[in-house]
């Protein structure tokens, strides 16, 4: 069982990134768990380990960045693959998840089969 | 319904309801510029709407949203980053954003490709807005802050740090150790605290809480005030607060801080408890949207329900008069239980219905704003109890209306600069939209402050259209003068000017109105003002009426129109202008034979009969009927397709013993047979 974290504030954007994600992984059984901001992926990540953390970069309060140095910072999940979602026109955010070890960044909108790729080549690293 | 339709349907639903927040994101934006504030996190907060649209257009190829989002988006980043000034003709062009979004989503959702050229216009008018924003400048690196911190700040919060730096800001660095479960809600009570003192610019886990149930997030803060100060207001147990010195000028090292590079990699930790949860929490996103269909359907349900409750006390009544005390004690015990917990769950269906009025008071509010500058009028909108709430369909019905209302208000209530100006009135008009709860019933008020309505000049009007005969015209008392408005064919187009009419379409108002259960009323002052009130039921879904019978027919009257029910004494029935009346406590009391009315076919009257007392707001009318059955909870359902058109039915009701229940229209039977004038009085009128 591959279990992956999604945070992203936008129901919408959850449900397709959730139904790309099935879409594209018949054989692999997913668990796919949603936080909707970055205090409840605050309060989900004890409850990992995760294969896969997939975030947004603008949310209120937490914004992905700040998840994506907690978990870089804690001892449970500095390894986990991090993948950045977000329309974010400036680069300069974009340099700095990279900087701060996101392992792939994403720009809205993206094809199923983009997220998919990506989400795929981050989980076969980790294997 | 397949997957993408819901999905799609799903992406309607957000969007709506994203651009409704950034409507009142931007009239919020708007009075805080009004008072001279400046409130950043506002822009900030439209950016990130405008910002989650764009991506949600782009997921399912919107492409004109998509392109308006896109260019909104430039024009907002470059308001949030200061790189363009926050004025009033800026804010018209998103407030105009806020329609034009509307009008994509309607053709969205109706599946239409045609171009809409107010879109494109706006874009075009966007683009060029944009273009005109200057640069930003450069961070000021005076302060020793955290690099850690540095490095997670998004582009909008460096340029947030730097305004605050700019203008001399002090910088502070909390340490605050929050419980995991209550977070959110703490924080924004912190955030509410620091707002009197300045801005929290970030908020970084530091990743080394006290205990597995607890965070500890460092906030970095901007303020005027001093350490002293700030200890005061927002020191506690779980919060250190230290100033952020400033570099010494000249020395440039940086001080040693967290790397923010990965460390090597240790052993994975299992986290303690982590196979007990295991897969516990698929999402802990704590609100659905649901279908109000489905919620009709709980209803029914529920409905269905109040029948076998109804059943069951029979049964133990039955059971009781047969000798079986103790089976008769236990049914009645059930039957009680049962009856509370069926109120419960009706209790709560309701609620979930439920929505605060705010959501059509919003969309007023930019209704006024821009019919105001179309007419050169100066508009107060004064708003009160928006979070009043309602049932989910009626608030879809009363935008209409509502909207009409305040129409006629600002076109031909408020009167022009000039004008006031000579009857000494302040230049600016005011209309008070209030909402309030009073008993069953939600009030909706549009009240002005302007011309009021010439009486004169309206009867005349009605006259003149023949809609009232001259003779009728004189009889008229003040309260029904002013409802000659809501009559077909009196509109203001022919008089306009003549008498500060309301004409236009105010009997469209009064059937959508009366389609949701609701009536209408009007005061008016000449000179002083117009007041119309709309009296709403809470719910459409379920309502107590009481059951009676009349002519052999089982009816139910809603209980929300029934204020009482008499003993019938026909020797004390005085005939008034004609029509029947009865006096009820020193009042005169209009009486309806319903059976004529209903046109039912001609049964044995009973000896002894009653009058049920109806009301809606002012008007009362006495119902005469052949028994009272009792009082019950039902469930209104839509007559067929072939009854819609009779009048004087809400509907039709199952009433448990196979029985069904005709429902009386209660606001449209006082309606017609206390209307003012002959119009639609052909079969109330004569019988008296």
């Amino acid at each position: 069982m591959t279990r992956i974290l999604l945070v992203e504030d936008s129901v919408t954007m959850r449900g397709f990134v959730r139904g790309a994600l099935l879409a594209g992984s018949p054989t692999l059984e997913l668990d796919i768990v949603e936080a909707e901001n970055g205090f409840d992926a605050l309060r989900l990540l004890p409850r990992g380990p995760y294969d896969l953390v997939i975030t947004d970069i603008n949310m209120p309060n937490i914004n992905g960045l700040e998840l994506l140095s907690f978990i870089r910072k804690s001892d449970q999940h500095r390894d986990t693959p991090v993948l950045l979602i977000s329309t974010q026109s400036s680069d300069k955010d974009r340099r700095r998840a990279l900087e701060l070890g996101a392992n792939d960044y994403l720009a809205k909108p993206f094809t199923a089969v983009a997220l998919q790729e990506a989400a795929q080549r981050q989980l076969e690293r980790a294997r | 319904m397949d997957a993408t339709d819901k999905a799609r349907e799903e992406f309607h639903a957000e969007a709506q309801e994203i651009i409704e927040t950034f409507g009142r994101n931007l009239l919020a934006l708007e009075s805080t510029l009004k008072s001279g504030a400046d409130d950043p996190a506002l822009v900030n907060e439209a950016f990130r709407a405008v910002h989650t649209l764009k991506g949600l257009a782009g997921l399912f190829g919107a492409l004109r949203m998509g392109a308006l989002s896109h260019r909104l988006e430039d024009v907002l980043d470059h308001l949030r980053l200061g790189r363009m000034p926050l004025d009033d003709t800026v804010l018209d062009v998103l407030f105009s954003a806020v329609d034009a979004y509307q009008q994509l989503l309607l053709s969205e959702r109706q599946g239409l490709q045609e171009p809409l050229t107010v879109v494109d216009d706006l874009v075009e008018r966007l683009g060029q807005l944009a273009s005109g924003a200057g640069a930003a400048g450069d961070l000021t690196a005076e302060y020793e802050i955290d690099t850690g911190l540095l490095a997670v700040l998004t582009e909008y919060e460096e340029h947030r740090l730097r305004t605050n730096v700019e203008q001399g800001l002090r910088l502070y660095r909390l340490r605050v150790q929050f419980e995991l479960a209550t977070i959110d809600k703490a924080l924004e009570e912190m955030k509410t605290r620091a707002k009197k003192h300045g801005e929290i610019i970030t908020y970084l886990p530091t990743g080394e809480a006290s205990s597995p149930d607890s965070i500890e997030l460092d906030l970095l803060m901007a303020s005027r005030d001093d350490l002293a100060t700030l200890i005061g207001t927002l020191g506690a147990d779980n919060v250190v607060i230290e100033e952020v010195p400033r570099r010494a000028y000249g020395a440039h090292s940086m001080p040693p801080a967290r790397s923010m590079v990965p460390e090597p990699p240790g052993a994975i930790e299992a986290g303690e408890g982590a196979d007990a949860v295991e897969g516990a929490a698929r999402s802990i996103a704590r609100t659905v949207r649901v279908d109000i269909r489905k919620l009709d359907h709980l209803m029914n349900i529920v409905g269905e329900l109040t029948i076998v409750r109804g059943v069951l006390a029979r049964l133990a009544e039955r059971v009781r008069s047969d000798g079986n005390r103790a089976l008769g004690t236990e049914l009645g015990r059930v039957h009680r239980s049962f009856e509370r917990r069926l109120t419960e769950l009706q209790g709560a269906i309701l609620e979930v219905r439920m929505v605060p009025l705010g959501q059509v008071f919003d969309r007023l509010a930019r209704a006024v704003r821009q019919i105001s500058r179309e007419v050169d009028k100066e508009i107060r909108l004064v708003i009160t109890g928006s979070d009043t709430e309602i049932d989910k369909l009626i608030v879809e019905e009363l935008s209409d209306p509502l909207m009409h209302m305040i129409r006629n208000a600002i076109d031909h209530g408020i009167e022009t600069h000039s004008v006031r100006a000579s009857v000494g009135k302040p230049s600016a008009g005011t209309i008070a939209l209030n909402a309030y709860q009073k008993g069953n019933h939600v009030m909706i008020e549009v009240e002005d402050d302007g011309a009021g309505i010439d009486e004169l000049a309206l009867v005349e009007h009605a006259v003149r259209a023949g809609k009232l005969s001259p003779t009728d015209a004189s009889d008229l008392s003040r309260p029904d003068v002013l409802g000659l408005i809501f009559l077909p064919g009196v509109t203001t187009r022919d008089v306009a000017g003549s008498y500060s009419g309301r004409g236009v379409g105010m009997d469209v108002v009064k059937t959508n109105i009366a389609k949701i259960g609701g009536v209408i009323d009007v005061q008016s002052e000449m000179g002083i003002g117009t007041k119309m009130t709309i009296t709403l039921p809470i719910t459409l879904a379920i309502v107590s009426a009481l059951i009676i019978e009349l002519a052999d027919q089982t009816l139910a009257i809603p209980m929300a129109a029934v204020s009482e029910a008499i003993v019938f004494e026909p020797n004390r029935v005085r005939i008034v202008d004609g029509k029947e009346t009865l006096s009820l406590r020193g009042v005169t009391l209009p009486l309806c034979r319903l059976e004529r009315l209903l046109q039912f076919p001609p049964a044995r009257e009973p000896r002894r009969r009653f009058v049920v007392v109806a009301s809606i707001a002012q008007r009362r009318l006495g119902l005469l009927v052949d028994h009272l059955v009792g009082q019950q909870d039902i469930v209104i359902k839509p007559l067929g397709s072939t009854l819609t058109r009779v009048r004087g039915f809400a509907g039709a009701s199952e009433l448990g013993d196979q029985r069904v229940a005709l429902v009386l229209d209660a606001g449209s039977i006082l309606e017609e047979v206390l209307a003012p004038t002959e119009v639609g009085l052909s079969v109330a009128e004569g019988h008296g």
